[in-house]
């Protein structure tokens, strides 16, 4: 094979603890989900003491973990889109509003001329509309925003960095704003407007409560049960992620990313490569939409706004751009901090120092600032992915250096240069 | 040198390429023959580069045609050119600075998909650039500029191209490395494949191309053996500093 020569000296050591951060991640990721299972299960069960109860009611309530994990989702797709093929997307909300919209459309009495029923599950006082099973709505909703992603993605990625994100950033804006204004498409309704469309039949599935496990609707309250549910889902968004990283797209996404000219220089089609991360990017965001609308039980046009879009690049930059396990990081933290780390803090503030500050309304001065300060301080995100911290690391040659400051080196350089290693033009020369 | 008369591998007839309103080649036609070095010297800004861009699809003519292989390749996209066997290194070398040089030479073979004979492409590379296979874990980024060099020819030929379009190899380099680039470039041709040289050192290129075309401004000035150009007082009076 090719490299049976010896590797450099200090590449051992650091290949060992390639491989081993390589499992700890996934398997911190996977230790997490369980640990988490288990601990709300015997909290639901009512074993442990109330004051523990009251504690993570209010620091970890299991709704902001379930909400948590359909940012990670999402931010999982954006990273396809910017960490993988390093496409700058500022209107990733547009993707999360079109998977809402196609759970609204598919899963409730929206349509009320519609008498359909594929295995769906409409709750009892609704009497016609469409009714889809929910992972049935999953796919569709992947698909609908895949093509949509192509759709828009297909005049939008001749453009380049800058063009594209402003580009993007108008998708975003207008996508929502069709929904918002969808109540009247020449006489048709297609979003109800500003009223959203509410409520989203329950998802049947496992129930898990002190009454055991049973298979049925599930209510608000059963958010143990959708918690499962939206581990699925990320699960098979990371694996999608990893696996696509591996292969052929992957390499291909990577080597747009670093030289869009030396990549076509090498044969990857540009147009087509770029198109697939946007699709496959859009899948992702579909699916967090329609978990998002399973979430809340309805879709609100009001919600898709631009904050989301940026808070989802933050979540990507600060993680660690290409890295999934530092983007789920990032999403997981944020997400957290965004809907309930920063209004207790803010309580626990306010109540030690007998202040009234509105915490939560300054949730975007926060985020500034540790933007900046990450930017000052570790540009490179929480968890980066190997190939960015070991160039942040390793002492650069300088472009000085590649205009040719290396005559210094001539002598050394010689030696391992001769042409066809021995003789010349033997067999080094047959190419 | 020189070889068959057969059909030629690569032709340009009255080539004009345009950036918007400004020609930059202006009715270029030159041929390629099979197993040659061919060289296109001239000053900066003369449309040399403008040319090999044009010949790998990622510009268009705006008149005239591109034909390699006797078929018309002025429309063709980019990954097809490559996929048809012209494979280049650019201008500037452009390797991906983040990638170990492993992970470029695969890139190289992006569009090949016989993988034993990738294995061997990449023996064979990295016999011809030993210093390559030393550095074969580290990231490209952090080589020399010689070695950078090395690297974008390596890549180029993981493609195993019939024609390998290098434009500027010398540029930046010791004038040590600049010998030992053009030396491997006769080894690349000894090997079978036809070369386009795209130079501004015309003395270095002059040496080792069979023939050689001198564009001046986007137009076509001179064209002839290599050798004969060589003693050319014209070109020695404005490219070789005679």
């Amino acid at each position: 094979m090719s490299f049976a020569e010896p590797l450099p000296r200090e590449s051992k050591p650091r290949g060992r603890m390639r491989r081993r951060l390589r499992f700890t991640w996934p398997l911190f990721f996977a230790a997490l989900a369980i640990g988490a299972f288990i601990f709300y299960y015997v909290l639901t069960l009512g074993y442990l003491d109330p004051a523990v109860n009251d504690f993570v009611q209010q620091w970890f309530p299991l709704v902001s973990i379930n909400e948590a994990l359909v940012w990670v989702m999402a931010a999982l797709g954006l990273n396809i889109v910017v960490g993988y093929a390093g496409l700058l997307d500022l209107g990733f909300v547009a993707f999360w509003a079109i998977g809402g919209y196609v759970a609204g459309w598919l899963m409730s009495g929206f349509f009320d001329k519609a008498h359909v029923n594929v295995l769906g599950n409409p709750a009892p006082f609704i009497v016609g509309g469409i009714h889809i099973n929910f992972w049935l709505v999953v796919i569709a909703g992947a698909a609908v925003c895949a093509f949509f992603g192509v759709l828009i993605g297909a005049p939008t990625l001749r453009l380049r960095s800058d063009y594209l994100a402003l580009v993007t950033l108008g998708f975003g804006e207008i996508i929502p704003q069709v929904f918002h204004n969808g109540d009247d498409v020449g006489g048709l309704n297609i979003s109800n407007g500003t009223k959203g469309i509410s409520p989203i039949d329950p998802v049947k599935s496992l129930s898990i409560s002190q009454q055991g496990v049973t298979f049925k609707s599930l209510g608000p309250f059963d958010h143990l049960s959708r918690y499962l549910i939206f581990v699925v889902l990320t699960i098979l968004i990371v694996f999608m992620s990893l696996r696509l990283r591996e292969g052929r797209l992957g390499r291909a996404w990577l080597a747009i990313r670093e030289d869009e000219l030396a990549a076509s220089a090498m044969g990857v089609p540009l147009m087509r490569t770029k198109l697939a991360a946007y699709g496959i990017g859009a899948v992702a965001g579909g699916v967090a939409g329609v978990a998002f609308a399973a979430h809340v039980s309805g879709v609100l046009p009001d919600r898709f706004q631009f904050s989301i879009s940026i808070t989802l690049l933050a979540m990507v930059v600060l993680g660690g751009m290409g890295n999934v396990w530092g983007v789920m990081l990032g999403a997981l933290v944020l997400a957290w901090f965004n809907s309930t780390g920063l209004p207790q803090l803010g309580d626990t503030f306010n109540s030690t120092f007998g202040t009234s500050i509105n915490f939560p309304s300054y949730s975007f001065l926060f985020f500034g600032g540790t933007l900046v300060l990450m930017m000052l301080f570790r540009r490179e995100g929480f968890l980066p992915e190997s190939r960015t911290r070991l160039v942040l690391r390793e002492p650069e040659r300088t472009d000085m250096e590649a205009l040719g400051s290396d005559i210094e080196e001539q002598a050394p350089e010689l030696d391992g240069m001769r042409i066809g290693g021995k003789s010349g033009d033997d067999e080094g020369a047959r190419l | 040198m020189t070889s068959s008369n057969g059909q030629p591998l690569l032709a340009l007839d009255d080539v004009h390429v345009y950036y918007g309103n400004i020609a930059a080649v202006k009715g270029l036609t030159m041929t390629v023959m099979p197993g040659e070095i061919v060289t296109l010297i001239g000053s900066n800004g003369a449309g040399k580069s403008t040319t090999l861009r044009t010949i790998s699809g990622l510009l268009r003519p705006r008149q005239g045609h591109v034909t390699f292989e006797g078929k018309r390749i002025d429309r063709t996209a980019a990954d097809e050119i490559v996929r048809r066997g012209i494979a280049q290194s650019p201008e500037g070398r452009r390797i991906f600075p983040r990638m170990t040089v492993s992970e470029n030479l695969d890139l190289g073979a992006f569009l090949r998909k016989d993988r034993d004979r990738i294995a061997a492409d990449r023996e064979r590379v990295l016999e011809l650039f030993p210093r390559l296979r030393e550095r074969i874990t580290q990231k490209a980024g952090t080589m020399s500029g010689g070695e950078q060099q090395m690297l974008a020819v390596a890549r180029a030929l993981m493609a195993k191209p019939k024609l390998l379009l290098l434009d500027e190899p010398s540029m930046g380099l010791a004038p040590v490395l600049v010998d030992l680039i053009f030396e491997t470039i006769s080894t690349i041709r000894e090997g079978g494949t036809t070369v386009l040289l795209v130079e501004q050192n015309a003395l270095a290129a002059l040496r080792v191309a069979d023939r050689a075309y001198v564009l001046e401004s986007g137009l076509l000035n001179l064209e002839g053996s290599a050798r004969e150009l060589a003693r050319d007082p014209e070109v020695v009076r404005a490219y070789l500093g005679g």
